[in-house]
């Protein structure tokens, strides 16, 4: 078995497109359910906004690199508010009913046949990134890294973009939720009716939380397009939301770098995993009767939902999180 | 009677050793607080029993000058008709006591008029403004800030960010503003100053950085008035501030409530334990099954049938003293010799 591969595989997984990716939009998600307490089960959604806004002006409409950005970034805030107004007004649950089906009634079409002329049906788009990856600084023949942990020079341009996205987010949410804002946001979590007894206007905090958060999601659905060269709906289901509030959770919610630090180790944890199982198989340390290698796609889910179990049991204030803070919740 | 049990002296030492709760003469710290206005103090509570003396203690008595004045407020949930208040007006500067058994609509009123639920008809002003139909957020604005039956301290927040987030017109609390600190950093530190204050004055300094979470019932009630203070509100409606709190601590709460009044504020507050409203209330206002049955001066309210009639229900059903007991006992054996003896009579029976 090559552990020097299964490593570098794994932390190259984790600092990779995916990586950043899902820590983009694990903050977006950190946003609305760590610190506004909304119940957001359709981020994949914010993320197909950005990624298909972008994909699509581009691609069917034939827009500049720019207007495609600003047209995703315009989409997430319009799908913000359009989820928002009927549902903010209502108990939590009510909001995680709607954005999980309006999460699927956009991915539903975005692969519909007869919309397949603008959104490219089930194939999706390509060719949109010609802009991006000519204003590439890195010059296009070798590998950038160190000590065998190496990406392409496309993949190096995206990341460098990326990893600026998440700083910046990161010193976003530091700055606005350690200020006033902030702590209405964290309060409303709390109890909104004490909130709106003090004289805060509820409803318009949680509009500004889901619309803020929806943005960064879709900052992220530009990077999955950007890095992955092509865009289809169904890498935008609800199992991607479901993977986002892993990450989120085993970083550790409300906390500034728990998405961040949870999307590199949910990737790097899901490559290690499939690389290390393969590698056993190959070498027969596990028997064919036992499992066969296109059966480790699905049993590397099976070993981190069992380390997250066993996470949630022993650490479940994640990572970051105060074990004090969880515990409050018992009283 | 939990407030008769501790009028006695063999239950002074519980007030002096309890730390936090004080007698409603207030401890030092307090007083040289209050040295600025002492005469205003004493101002308020002496117009607000002149006003209230010349009112009639009726239902719906119009009062000098109210602060609040509510009109026919009606809602139902279905077929029950959880309020039904024709008229009721609350003087400035008074303790009022909104007090009723279970059921009676308190906090459904309570929650009417703050605006945390809607009524299917009425309309009520304060201060002269009217403020029926407005979200509880522009209410509590209006300087009209209420506290819950079921205390909502916000856990994961610190005592003194509970604190901060009472106060209004914040600067930072817009979201443009918030990415910009140095726009409302001086005001923070006002905030913070004002918070300390506050926590000082209900004995809640040394908390200030734990989780509010953390704090007992007695002191998540004291918190919660606190937080209601920093937004500097004419009117405090508090929701049963004492339910849940031991019996010293509520000594210390019944301070607290007219220390607001000295201050200049307004008070009403539910209770629905008479006795704990005697000694601080100077208008008792009683509602039963949504309307308001009767209004008065507590001494008087105490002792109006209808009251006792609502508590206790018409055919008292409380629990027997020893000599009723006795009399039933005596009168159904009555009743049993009449019937042997009825018996006896039959012809043809055993003759004695």
């Amino acid at each position: 078995m090559d552990w020097g591969a299964i490593l570098t595989n794994g932390i190259e997984s984790g600092l990779g497109i995916d990586g950043v990716y899902f820590a983009l939009a694990a903050i977006g998600l950190n946003i609305h359910f760590g610190y506004a307490g909304l119940l957001n089960f359709g981020q994949s959604a914010f993320v197909a906004m950005g990624a298909y806004g972008l994909a699509t002006s581009v691609t069917t409409w034939g827009l500049p690199f720019w207007v495609g950005i600003l047209i995703g970034l315009g989409g997430s805030v319009g799908l913000a508010i359009l989820l928002g107004i009927p549902t903010l007004r209502l108990r939590a649950d009510y909001l995680a009913i709607v954005t999980i089906a309006a999460a699927e009634i956009l991915r539903l079409l975005l692969r519909s046949v007869s919309l397949k002329d603008t959104f490219g049906g089930t194939d999706g788009l390509q060719q949109y990134s010609t802009a991006f990856f000519d204003a590439n600084p890195y010059p296009d023949d070798k590998q950038y890294g160190i000590g065998g942990v190496d990406f392409s020079a496309r993949d190096t341009w995206v990341m460098t973009v990326g990893w600026s996205l998440v700083a910046l987010c990161c010193l976003l949410v530091w700055i606005v939720m350690n200020s006033p804002w902030g702590r209405v946001l964290k309060a409303i979590r709390e109890d909104e009716d004490a909130v709106r007894s003090l004289g805060k206007n509820v409803y318009a905090y949680k509009m500004q939380a889901l619309v803020l958060g929806g943005v960064v999601g879709s900052l992220a659905g530009f990077i999955a397009a950007l890095g992955q060269g092509s865009v289809t709906a169904d890498a935008f289901g609800s199992e991607t939301t479901f993977f986002l509030y892993t990450a989120l959770i085993l970083g550790g919610a409300a906390r500034v770098f728990g998405p961040v630090v949870g999307a590199i180790l949910f990737w790097s944890l899901l490559s290690f995993t499939d690389n290390a199982l393969r590698q056993a198989i190959s070498a027969g340390y596990i028997s064919e009767d036992i499992m066969t290698g296109t059966q480790v796609g699905q049993v590397r889910f099976m070993l981190v939902g069992l380390g997250l179990v066993l996470m949630l049991a022993f650490r479940p204030q994640g990572i970051f999180g105060d074990k004090k803070e969880i515990a409050l919740d018992a009283r | 009677m939990p407030d008769d049990a501790l009028s006695g002296p063999e239950w002074d030492f519980l007030r002096e050793e309890d730390p936090v709760a004080a007698p409603p003469p207030p401890a030092p710290n307090e007083l040289t607080e209050r040295q600025d206005a002492p005469d205003a103090a004493s101002d308020y509570r002496a117009v607000a029993l002149d006003a209230l003396s010349g009112t009639a203690p009726e239902p719906g008595a119009p009062k000098p000058d109210p602060i609040l004045s509510v009109d026919t407020v009606l809602r139902r949930f279905g077929g029950l008709t959880a309020v039904d208040v024709a008229h009721v007006e609350v003087q400035r500067h008074s303790i009022t006591a909104l007090i009723g058994p279970n059921g009676a609509g308190k906090t459904t009123f309570f929650n009417l008029l703050t605006g945390f639920d809607r009524p299917e008809a009425g309309a009520w002003t304060f201060d002269g403004r009217l403020i029926s139909g407005l979200p509880p957020h522009r209410v509590s604005r209006r300087g009209m800030v209420r506290t819950f039956q079921l205390t909502k301290a916000l856990s994961k927040l610190s005592v003194l960010d509970n604190m901060r987030l009472g106060a209004t017109q914040q600067r930072g609390e817009a979201l443009w503003a918030a990415v910009l600190p140095p726009l409302w950093k001086k005001q923070e530190k006002e905030i913070t100053e004002r918070a300390r204050e506050l926590l000082a004055r209900f004995k809640l300094a040394d908390k200030a950085d734990d989780f509010a979470g953390s704090l007992s019932g007695g002191q998540r009630k004291l918190l919660e008035m606190a937080r209601a203070l920093m937004s500097s509100p004419r009117l405090v409606m508090l929701d049963e501030p004492m339910a849940g709190v031991n019996p010293a601590l509520t000594q210390s709460l019944l301070g607290h409530v007219q220390s607001l009044r000295d201050d200049g504020m307004t008070v009403v507050f539910v209770e629905h334990d008479m006795d704990v409203v005697r000694h601080i209330a100077d208008w008792v206002i009683v509602m039963a099954q949504g309307t308001v049955i009767a209004e008065g001066p507590p001494a008087s309210v105490m002792a109006d049938d209808r009251v006792i009639d609502a508590y206790l229900g018409a055919h008292h059903d409380a629990p027997l003293s020893i000599e009723e007991e006795e009399a039933r006992l005596a009168a159904a054996e009555l009743e049993l010799h009449a019937e042997i003896a009825a018996d006896d009579a039959i012809p043809g029976g055993p003759t004695p």
